[in-house]
């Protein structure tokens, strides 16, 4: 909302500078986003920041408020006129311009009243009317088609009000206008943009910015816009002119019209066209700008209709205004030209003939005001604001009047609204008003009362104030406050439809006084509240772990989209297999914002593989993961289980290259498992088992499943060829995990023991088996364990070794085997026992040979 | 006894051509090894009359004693020879890189939550994680959002196909769940903060995303009051951004708290003085607050003529930008490692 510091000041007496005002007016919930400055400085106040303003200053000496006394043809051109312009300094400056709406005047004579106008004197500054684009000129004296010139009446564009270039400024007499006077005196005025919360529908108008300020800085309203603000009331009663039916009072509680008979539609006055352009409204005529102008001004929104053709849509008879919800398949053209098939519920204003407008929000092409329209019938309304809402989005059409509306405005400001702007209208447009107003008004609602107890204004704010110092307060905002002990009776002004009963009420009152007293007042305490039970998230410390265990490993955390598309998550399976990806519906959007983001993922290996194709580019190595949700909505669940998965992916070298290592391998299925296994080792998992395969994204050959106990927790291993090459990823192999982290949560150890150092030498010795080739390796060890018993502290393959002088389709495995005990220091003779017992049993359980 | 004279002349210029440890192993076996010269020497005296026995042994002894400590400072020479040339010669090239090492990285957006969740967790608040897939009355109604209310355009919204269902738009309505899961019927106090992931159905841009994370915190106890508010949350900015952070408090509207501020700090990149971090303003929004609304209270089990609360919300994402001047929020859902390897 623009609102000029100038119509503010004609509602409350404004002494402090504007950057205050909006710093005050931001600090109490009012947003001042941007200060526009019209011709006048900014100003620097101490301890209040604003960003710097780049804008034109109007020189005080040099453009000045000028009238123009005559206009005088040009000797040499037709398309130049002389401008005869009084600026005060005694003597009328010729002024050489081509603005055509001076030609009008031409011959003339002498012009009295004369035409107000801008004008300015050689040497100031303005931007340059003839450039395209907007630059700052400084005026200098030069000839004009053989006359000498050195100054100028300015465009609207030269001053940097408007874009408007089509002629120069012409103001109206006003009191006060004195030739001369500094321009800034006159159209100067600072703008601010004021974004206001959807609780302060009441503030959506100069009027209500200026309430709040009056409160703020303890000033009285100068100007009061109740129900009996003045008409001139001269005309014939509109009784027997007019008639309003309202059908459904819940969606139009009130609906309010009064008559102007005999009235000329024309431009407004300047000054009016001013002001509506600095609030952001373009000016149209005097009768649509009357109800723009109370719009903006107290915030009711109006609309005139041609009352001539209401009459004529009635048969010549008395036309009656009928509220109510569209029939079946009813339209309307509407002002913006749309043509707008109407939905269940959203109001109409209609007449015996028809459909007339959308009720609060815009009006209908056909009875809208035109250049011969000389009878008006002014409407001033009040709709259920739920309502104007939902028929704005569901029209997709939103007016300054539905934008007021939705925010809740009281119908008592209906009849107000209504007698303003008819006064208004008779003002700019002459005519006159038909005696009495229609006002149907059927279900008033209640006024506002709340109970508050001083107890609760220390309570909820923690600063001890009196009860006449809070009643001081609220009664600057217009609250009604009767004190009754140390309770204080809160009538509440009837605008006020934020306000609520009871102790919603009291929190409500509790936060006006907050705002008024100034939150900078209320003093920073810290809790010294009963501290609450104290509890561990053993949940997130897992999660956090897993994070940290994960980068301990020299992964790189991912957070990805949780949305997917379920055709991505259907590439992860190759064509004729069955799906590894969880059996369960997807938690699927009705808007969702791109074709990629449809629904919930169920797995996190998607996110990964996407984000490997767009590092591969610049980023050939990637060592990642990412530990987030799932989704997985199961068989009659509204809402789906989310649960944590961990997802590691690896592609390119193995190490970094640099000038000393030229890194060539790249990471292959046991990198992975080395990461898998730092993970589970992290997380202090016993035993853990992996079988080969058993997960359709992966390489059948090169990929295994992981089991803790009995448990399946997870897979890993080379990207499927198929899904590779489906995701795009053809370069080096890919290697991804994926692991319930759930199920690792529930199956980690709360609490793992620490073996003591040995205290006696280990004997170290080492064994090479030779086995056939498809033995596991795990097997193999399980078996040495088994057969060393307790004398075998360790047993750790370092070597696997197949050649020519091994039998075929075989391989041989080499063992480091560490023997030792507490008990006892082992001698040779020991150790040799469990040896032969250890070479014994492979030989007997795996085939094994014992390689020599 | 110039036989042994010969040998020790022998052995000692044989010693001072000695250069390197090699040819002084060499040179100790042949004197003074098992099978060396010496042991030779001292192994003939069953030969050598007795009466010469004694004098020729002290003799053999002193010369083994000569080689012997010759033998010694011509080691220690040859080491303090090899000492020298190993510190005076070959000089790295030390502006060469190091050789890498292999190091993983939190996401940026990690470490900020963390650092957050540091500093509330000093002040007593714990980490309550709530649902991202959340029911519309949890998001809205039972937060005061009216159905179809004005309040619910500040909130673009994610609907699922279930009209119910929705991804909430904000971590609020873990405070809900918390006040139904902790507050054991509305008779113990809170004190959490509850980090998420939270949706908006905006347009991706430079500025705006689709999901985003937020930390939520949450009091409501007996005595809570707005001073509390503005004091504790004065202490936690004053962690985050510096002791001398300037705080401002603005009212706003929330529908779930009344009274509701904003919070500014002062833009601690240009300090107050206006820059292109803070749009000129000076002041940096960094969360939105208020005393928990009375019928929030009253949703979550408690009696709001005795309960009080207070809460807040922030976006780790925005705070991590400000604090390293990140223009572009799709940075943080991008992954390009290029990115993530600079935290």
């Amino acid at each position: 909302m623009q609102v000029p510091l100038s119509w503010l000041k004609e509602f409350v007496e404004i002494d402090q500078p504007a950057e205050w005002v909006a710093e005050r007016l931001t600090v109490a919930g009012l947003e001042v986003a941007h200060i526009r400055y019209v011709g006048v400085p900014q100003q620097t106040i101490e301890g209040i920041r604003q960003p710097k303003s780049h804008h034109l200053v109007w020189a005080r000496d040099k453009i000045l408020l000028g009238a123009i006394r005559e206009v005088k043809p040009h000797p040499n051109a037709d398309r130049l006129v002389l401008a005869m312009v009084d600026y005060g300094a005694g003597e009328l400056e010729q002024c050489v311009t081509g603005a055509p709406n001076l030609r009008p005047y031409l011959g003339q004579g002498e012009l009295d009243p004369p035409l107000w106008t801008a004008f300015a004197l050689e040497g100031a500054v303005v931007y340059d009317g003839h450039s395209e684009e907007r630059k700052l000129m400084t005026l200098k004296g030069k000839e004009l088609r053989g006359i000498y010139n050195k100054s100028m009446v300015c465009s609207e564009l030269e001053l940097g009000i408007s874009d408007e270039h089509e002629g120069v400024i012409l103001m109206e007499e006003r009191a006060g206008f004195v030739a001369g006077t500094p321009l800034q005196d006159v159209l100067g005025d600072v703008v601010f943009d004021i974004e206001l919360t959807p609780n302060l529908g009441h503030c959506y108008s100069v009027l209500g910015v200026a309430r709040e300020l009056a409160a703020l800085t303890n000033k009285p309203l100068r100007v009061q816009l109740d129900a009996n603000v003045p008409v001139l009331q001269e005309g014939d009663s509109i009784f027997g002119q007019a008639k309003i039916e309202i059908r459904n009072p819940d969606l139009n509680p009130r609906f309010t019209a009064m008559l102007l008979k005999g009235t000329q539609v024309k431009p407004s006055p300047y000054w009016v066209q001013y002001r509506l352009k600095l609030s952001g409204q373009r000016p149209i005529n005097n009768i649509v700008d009357v109800t723009n102008y109370v719009t903006f001004e107290m915030g009711q929104p109006l609309h005139a209709f041609d009352y001539d053709k209401l009459v004529q849509r009635a048969g010549g008879g008395v036309p009656t205004i009928i509220t109510r919800t569209p029939e079946p398949g009813e339209t309307l053209e509407t002002l913006d030209g749309v043509k707008r098939v109407l939905g269940e519920n959203q109001i109409l204003v209609c007449d015996t003939a028809g459909v007339l407008s959308l009720g609060g929000i815009i009006g209908g092409a056909e009875t809208e005001i035109s250049e011969t329209t000389t009878n008006v019938l002014l409407e001033a309304a009040s709709w259920h604001f739920i309502n104007i809402r939902k028929t704005c989005q569901a029209q997709k059409v939103f007016t300054e009047a539905a934008t007021r509306f939705s925010r809740n405005i009281h119908p008592s400001r209906a009849i107000i609204g209504c007698r303003r702007g008819i006064e208004l209208m008779r003002q700019w447009g002459g005519g006159m008003v038909a005696k009495d107003a229609l006002d149907e008004y059927p279900k008033p609602p209640a006024p506002l009362c709340i109970d508050l107890p001083i107890s609760e204004v220390k309570r909820l704010l923690g600063v001890e104030l009196s009860v006449q110092n809070v009643a001081e307060m609220l009664t600057r905002l217009a609250f009604d406050v009767t004190l009754m002990g140390d309770t204080l009776r809160v009538g509440v002004p009837d605008y006020r439809t934020d306000m609520s009963e009871g102790v919603v009420g009291m929190a409500d009152l509790v936060e006006e006084i907050a705002r008024v007293m100034g939150y900078d007042n209320i003093p920073n305490t810290m809790l010294h509240d009963q501290t609450p039970p104290q509890r561990t998230n053993v949940r997130n410390e897992f999660e956090e772990r897993v994070r940290d265990i994960c980068v301990s490993l020299g992964l790189t955390e991912n957070i990805s989209y949780r949305m997917t598309a379920p055709e991505l998550e259907a590439m992860l399976t190759p064509q004729g297999l069955p799906s590894s990806l969880p059996q369960a519906r997807y938690v699927q959007l009705a808007n969702p914002i791109a074709s990629d983001k449809t629904v919930m993922r169920h797995t996190l290996l998607v996110s990964l593989l996407h984000n490997a194709l767009l590092n591969a580019r610049f980023t050939p190595r990637q060592q990642v993961f990412e530990v987030g949700h799932v989704y997985l909505l199961g068989e009659g669940q509204t809402l789906p289980d989310e649960l944590l998965r961990l997802g590691v992916l690896m592609t390119g070298a193995r190490s970094e290259s640099a000038w000393m290592q030229q890194s060539s391998e790249t990471v292959d299925f046991y990198d992975m498992k080395g990461v898998i296994e730092g993970v589970l080792r992290g997380l202090r998992l016993r035993d853990v088992r992996y079988t080969l395969g058993g997960h359709s994204s992966l390489h059948p050959a090169r990929s295994a499943t992981v089991h803790v106990g009995e448990q399946a927790v997870g897979a890993f291993g080379e990207l499927h060829p198929l899904v590779a090459s489906a995701f795009k990823l053809t370069g080096a192999p890919v290697l991804v995990a994926e692991l319930d982290l759930e199920a690792l949560l529930a199956l980690a150890p709360k609490r793992h023991a620490v073996k003591p150092l040995p205290i006696t030498p280990a004997v170290l010795e080492d064994i090479a088996l030779v086995v056939d080739e498809s033995l596991p390796a795990a097997q193999v060890e399980t078996v040495i364990r088994k057969a060393g018993g307790a004398l075998l502290r360790d047993v750790r393959l370092f070597d696997v070794y197949r050649g020519a002088n091994l039998p075929p389709n075989s391989k041989s495995l080499a063992y480091a085997l560490t023997y030792q005990t507490d008990e006892k220091t082992l001698t040779d003779k020991d150790v040799a026992k469990v040896r032969a017992r250890i070479v014994q049993a492979a030989e007997r359980e795996l085939n094994a040979k014992l390689r020599s | 006894m110039s036989e042994l004279k010969q040998v020790e002349r022998e052995a000692l210029d044989a010693l001072q051509g000695v250069a390197t440890a090699e040819a002084l192993a060499a040179w100790k076996s042949k004197y003074l090894g098992s099978k060396g010269v010496v042991r030779d020497l001292l192994s003939k005296i069953a030969s050598i009359p007795a009466e010469a026995r004694k004098a020729y042994g002290q003799e053999v002894n002193a010369l083994k004693d000569a080689l012997t400590s010759a033998f010694d400072a011509r080691e220690a020479q040859l080491a303090q020879a090899a000492l020298q040339r190993d510190l005076e010669g070959g000089a790295l090239d030390v502006t060469l890189d190091g050789r890498p090492r292999q190091s993983g990285r939190l996401h940026p957006s990690t470490q900020t939550l963390r650092q957050i969740m540091a500093i509330w967790a000093d002040m007593g608040f714990q980490v309550y994680k709530s649902r991202d897939v959340e029911l519309d009355d949890m998001n809205f109604t039972q937060l005061n959002f009216p159905p179809d209310h004005p309040a619910r355009d500040m909130q673009d919204t994610f609907y699922t196909v279930d009209p119910s269902v929705i991804l909430r738009t904000h971590t609020s309505p873990g405070q809900i769940r918390a006040m139904h899961e902790l507050g054991e019927n509305g008779t113990q106090p809170i004190r959490v903060v509850l980090p998420g992931m939270c949706y908006r159905f905006e347009q991706i841009t430079t500025r705006s995303e689709v999901q985003f994370h937020q930390v939520e915190g949450l009091v409501v106890g007996r005595n809570v009051r707005m001073s509390d508010l503005k004091g504790t949350f004065t202490q936690f900015l004053k962690r985050l951004f510096g002791e001398n952070t300037a705080v401002r408090f603005r009212a706003s509207y929330f529908p779930f708290t009344e009274p509701s501020m904003e919070i500014d700090v002062e833009c601690f990149l240009c300090g107050g003085a206006g820059c292109r971090v803070c749009k000129y303003t000076g002041w940096l929004e960094v969360a939105g607050s208020g005393m928990v609304h009375p019928n929030v209270l009253r949703n979550g089990g408690y009696d709001p003529s005795v309960w009080s609360g207070f809460a807040f919300g922030m976006g780790p994402e925005r705070i991590t930008m400000l604090k390293h001047d990140i223009q572009d929020i799709r940075y943080f859902w991008g992954n390009d490692l290029r990115f993530l390897g600079q935290f």
